[in-house]
């Protein structure tokens, strides 16, 4: 069976990997400290198709998802990588 | 964030065990005797109501801080117990380490190797942030192994097998062993071996859970009451330590004249029951201590546990005053914003006014007229139930001291005030599963003994007046008032923020009525249109028509006077969306839609889409255009008009109105003889064979669905043949078609037939073996042996359908059952979930850490209330109110 990529599901919103050097103007565009972005498993099925495209992650790296919204258009969230979400 | 405001925070909690040292130093008294008061009623010096441990009477003074009744917290004493006893809460601990420490040398039975990996793996845990259970799992992994061991790694002694007599006797081979060498063996564990067993060796030492003392709680945690009769009654926890010191002394006399060590041994147990039922005193294995009336003693576990205890009584769920309940009952010609309340209640609930030099004098005159006063034609006036001095005093006001305290009351006393028409209150009905469940009303005392308001307000509380029964809160202060008054009145809760549509509206009759009045526009003559129209707060009449020189009036027109001026509307009526299939007013525009334009209907009937609550779709544009004032304004004149025109039209309904002629009844006999013959046929197919099996399913469930879509149409189809004799003069149809109350399918079942019964979407099929009932043959699958009711509830059923037609129903009863009780605890876990997210002023949604949780509230940022039904903004509408019909 070939392999799976998760992304490429209809109903997957996209993910994105935010570049280290754009992580400080989006904290700064939201207005909030990394630890109180919204959290995403390292071992989230998304983050691990992410990685097959950017190598391994480390936890504290941003993820922004862009989402389809039927008011809203598109809707940009971010999520911060953890080790682990209990 | 500011934190100025904030004069403590609580930054950890560290939770330890008291050592016997401990428990000294912070005694005040050693507690020797277990007397309480002296015959002069002074507590006794070294007694259990020492007052080194406080005060609770009036008058005396604190031994140790000095303070007065309100000023002394309490203070700690203790009871040196004369020989050690096991503290019940620690058992298992206890258990624990006396399975997993060496008898002889105290360490754990762990080797060496297995201690160093083993505290490498502890020392990695954090004890403060991982999660509990699994710390405690990974530490029984590790004591297991000990525990295992019956040879000890380090001193090769022996340990046999300790075994818990419960609840509180340790037995090591079939002897006992005392609690004071259980002691002895615990004192054994070196600080380093305490990590195994989850112990912080700053915090705790194991021995400790071995009592020596006993700490005794200030006097302010056990106060005695006096009773009227003068007699004195102590709480249950003095009993019960009066019960220990009584038991230890003599434990201790006889142990010091050294009496038998059987006695000794019987006492050293009682001493154990004593302390055991101190603490819980519902221990399993004992018998719970009991009062002499045979009550058991509430003891420090009773306390806190369960639903009467601390937590879920005290602390999670409080009681409060300023509030009363009652049953309710409806009053049209209140405004949906007024509640009455019955005097006796009235006079009970107060407001407190502060004096100050703008109303000193009006409450001076207030005062004068004491607690009961009434305007010299009897009707209620708010009178004055306490004073507040301003040292915090209270003064009763009867109509005795009225003049007086008149006199003395000045610029910063409080002065508490009965309700008065105008004050604003909450009320409440339970469950209280939405926002509306809560509203805020401006008071109106009436007359009676219940609560009253109007008919509009019953769907967001989800009232009816089969006895229910709703609380009021009155308000106490400015700060509330206001807000109550700006944003919990119910005029701002007419749009629910559920579906962005009005959830306050005309209900039943009143959508009738209404219905009557403007459907096929009716006209009336002049004295009629007076008569509807003094129900109504409006001073003008309508256009008059002119025949026969007499003045007569439209009912659309009639209707039209408590529009708003400049209101525009288009829409179809709930009559046009009544029947399935087409409808029967869908050419005609007049009657199937309402057009409403500049504040004046045009045409079109009003029922439940135009004023009902859900859909309301009038309601919803003039809150939306107008506000919430004109909207309330509306709503009351909705009730007052339906009101006067139905009690003035009159409305009934009876059996008569389901009579259908014969040839209908005949009509329908004949297809339903058609039915069960096509459904006979269906049974052949199938016991032969010749059934098209259906896609998807068994050969079985092919013969259920075609049966099952025979008996759906043919009770389809006598509701057509019924209601087609039954028009718009018919009640019932009228109340379907407008919405007010049933179905037209209810109909269809009064008049034509009642139909299949089901139970899980099949027909019924248990009961006797492979049959309904015993007078069936086993395997009969024919509509009649399965549940189909060919009578209508007019004609009556037989006494098989009326069987049949109870198993369909209990079904409906215990799906409502079912499903209220677990939507309820799922709507709470959501609830306690959410309840404190909080949406900042960039409308962000975050949670009281600063989590971030949507960084758009609904990640669109619109409220949801203000929306159209959900969506952001009606277009199509915001263009017809401005352009009309342009094509
Ligand atoms: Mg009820
Ligand atoms: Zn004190
Ligand atoms: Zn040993
Ligand atoms: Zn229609």
């Amino acid at each position: 069976m070939s392999k799976f990529n998760v992304l490429e599901h209809e109903i997957v919103p996209e993910h994105h990997l935010v570049p280290v050097d754009e992580e400080m103007s989006v904290l700064k565009k939201l207005n909030i400290a990394r630890d109180n972005l919204p959290k995403i498993s390292i071992n989230d099925p998304a983050i691990k198709a992410l990685e097959e495209i950017h190598g391994k992650l480390e936890p504290g790296r941003i993820i922004k998802i862009i989402r389809k919204s039927p008011t809203a258009g598109y809707y940009e969230y971010y999520r911060v990588v953890v080790k682990s979400v209990i | 964030m500011n934190f100025n405001n904030v004069s403590k925070r609580i930054e950890k909690i560290k939770f330890a065990l008291l050592s016997p040292d401990e428990i000294r130093k912070m005694s005040q008294v050693r507690v020797i005797t277990p007397d309480t008061y002296d015959d002069d009623g002074y507590p006794i010096e070294r007694g259990l109501m020492d007052l080194h441990m406080g005060v609770i009477e009036p008058g005396l003074k604190c031994a140790t801080c000095g303070g007065k009744v309100d000023e002394c917290p309490g203070h700690f004493g203790h009871i040196e117990l004369a020989m050690p006893v096991v503290h019940i809460g620690f058992i298992k601990e206890i258990k624990t380490m006396l399975d997993s420490s060496c008898k002889a040398c105290g360490r754990v039975k762990l080797t060496d190797d297995e201690v160093n990996t083993y505290r490498k793996t502890i020392n990695n845990m954090n004890f403060e942030s991982d999660d509990p259970e699994i710390i405690d799992l990974s530490l029984k992994k590790i004591t297991e192994i000990a525990v295992q061991r019956t040879i000890c790694p380090h001193c090769s002694a022996e340990s046999p097998k300790v075994i818990l007599d419960k609840p509180t006797t340790f037995r090591e081979g079939g002897i006992k062993i005392t609690p004071k060498e259980i002691r002895e063996r615990l004192e054994r564990i070196p600080d380093n071996d305490l990590l195994f067993f989850g112990l912080n060796m700053s915090a705790a030492r194991p021995e400790w859970m071995i009592l020596t003392a006993l700490p005794v709680p200030p006097i302010d945690v056990r106060p005695s009451i006096t009773l009227e009769t003068g007699e004195r009654s102590e709480d249950d926890l003095t009993h019960k330590l009066v019960d220990i010191i009584r038991i230890s002394q003599r434990l201790r006399e006889s142990r010091d004249n050294g009496s038998p060590q059987l006695i000794i041994e019987d006492l050293w147990d009682l001493l154990q029951y004593h302390t055991t039922t101190y603490f819980d005193n519902q221990t399993a294995g004992i018998p719970p201590a009991r009062h002499r009336s045979g009550r058991a003693l509430k003891t420090l576990v009773q306390r806190l546990k369960g639903k009467e205890g601390r937590f879920r009584a005290n602390l999670s769920g409080k009681r409060v005053n300023f509030s009363s309940r009652s049953v309710i009952s409806p009053e049209p010609f209140l405004s949906m914003n007024e509640v009455g309340i019955p005097e006796i209640a009235a006079r009970e609930l107060t407001v407190p006014v502060l004096v100050n030099s703008f109303n000193v004098d009006k409450m001076k005159e207030w005062i004068k007229r004491g607690s009961t006063p009434r305007t010299p034609a009897g009707k209620y006036l708010a009178g004055i139930n306490y004073l507040i001095r301003p040292d915090g005093r209270r003064i009763k006001i009867t109509d005795q001291n009225a003049e007086i305290n008149s006199d003395r009351v000045d610029i910063g006393w409080t002065v508490e005030r009965q309700m008065t028409e105008g004050d604003i209150v909450l009320f409440n009905r339970q469950p209280s599963l939405h926002r509306m469940s809560m509203m805020a009303h401006t008071v109106r005392v009436l007359p009676g003994l219940t609560f009253r308001f109007n008919l509009s307000d019953c769907t967001p509380y989800n009232a009816d007046f089969d006895g229910d029964e709703m609380n009021l809160h009155v308000i106490q202060s400015e700060e509330s008032r206001a807000e109550a008054r700006i944003i919990m009145k119910v005029q701002e809760q007419i749009l629910s923020p559920r579906f962005g549509g009005p959830i306050i509206g005309a209900i039943h009759d009143h959508i009738t009525s209404l219905f009557l009045l403007t459907h096929n526009n009716p006209l009336y003559t002049e004295g009629e249109t007076l008569h509807i129209i003094s129900y109504i707060d409006v001073n003008k009449l309508p256009e008059p028509e002119i025949k026969d020189n007499k003045k007569y009036y439209h009912g659309r027109d009639i209707f039209s006077l408590i529009l708003p001026e400049g209101l525009n509307a288009k829409f179809k009526s709930h009559l046009c969306s009544g029947s399935r299939g087409k409808c029967e007013y869908e050419d005609t525009i007049e009657d199937s839609y309402v057009v409403i334009n500049n504040g004046k209907l045009i045409h079109g009937t009003i029922d439940d889409e135009s004023v009902g609550p859900f859909s309301g779709v009038i309601v919803d544009k003039i809150f939306r255009k107008f506000g919430p004032e004109a909207a309330s304004k509306f709503v009351d004149n909705v009730t007052r008009l339906a009101v006067g025109f139905l009690s003035y039209r009159g409305f009934s309904t009876g059996i008569k109105d389901y009579d259908i002629p014969k040839d209908a009844i005949s009509r329908i006999e004949e297809i339903s003889n058609e039915t069960l013959e096509k459904i006979n046929k269906l049974v052949d197919a199938f016991r032969s064979g010749q059934l098209q099996q259906l896609p998807g399913r068994s050969i079985e469930d092919t013969l259920e669905v075609e049966i099952l879509s025979e008996t759906g149409s043919v009770r389809d189809e006598s509701g057509k043949i019924a209601s087609s004799y039954l028009g718009l003069n018919d009640p019932s149809v009228i109340m379907a078609r407008s919405g007010a109350r049933a179905k037209m399918l209810n109909i269809a079942e009064v008049a034509g037939m009642v139909g299949q019964q089901s139970v899980r979407g099949g027909r019924l099929n248990r009961g006797y073996a492979n049959r309904t009932l015993s007078h069936f043959k086993e395997n009969d699958l024919s509509a009649y042996a399965r549940g189909f009711i060919k009578s209508s509830y007019r004609s009556g059923l037989n006494p098989t359908e009326y069987f049949f037609h109870s198993i369909g129903g209990r079904e409906g009863l215990v799906d409502i059952a079912v499903r209220t009780s677990r939507s309820g605890y799922m709507q709470r876990r959501l609830i306690n979930a959410f309840e404190d997210l909080k949406v900042d002023d960039e409308r962000r949604v975050q949670d009281t850490v600063g989590s971030m949780v949507q960084f758009k509230y609904g990640e669109d940022g619109i409220d949801p209330t203000r929306s159209d039904e959900g969506e952001t903004v009606d277009v199509d509408y915001v263009a017809y109110d401005e352009f009309g019909d342009e094509k």
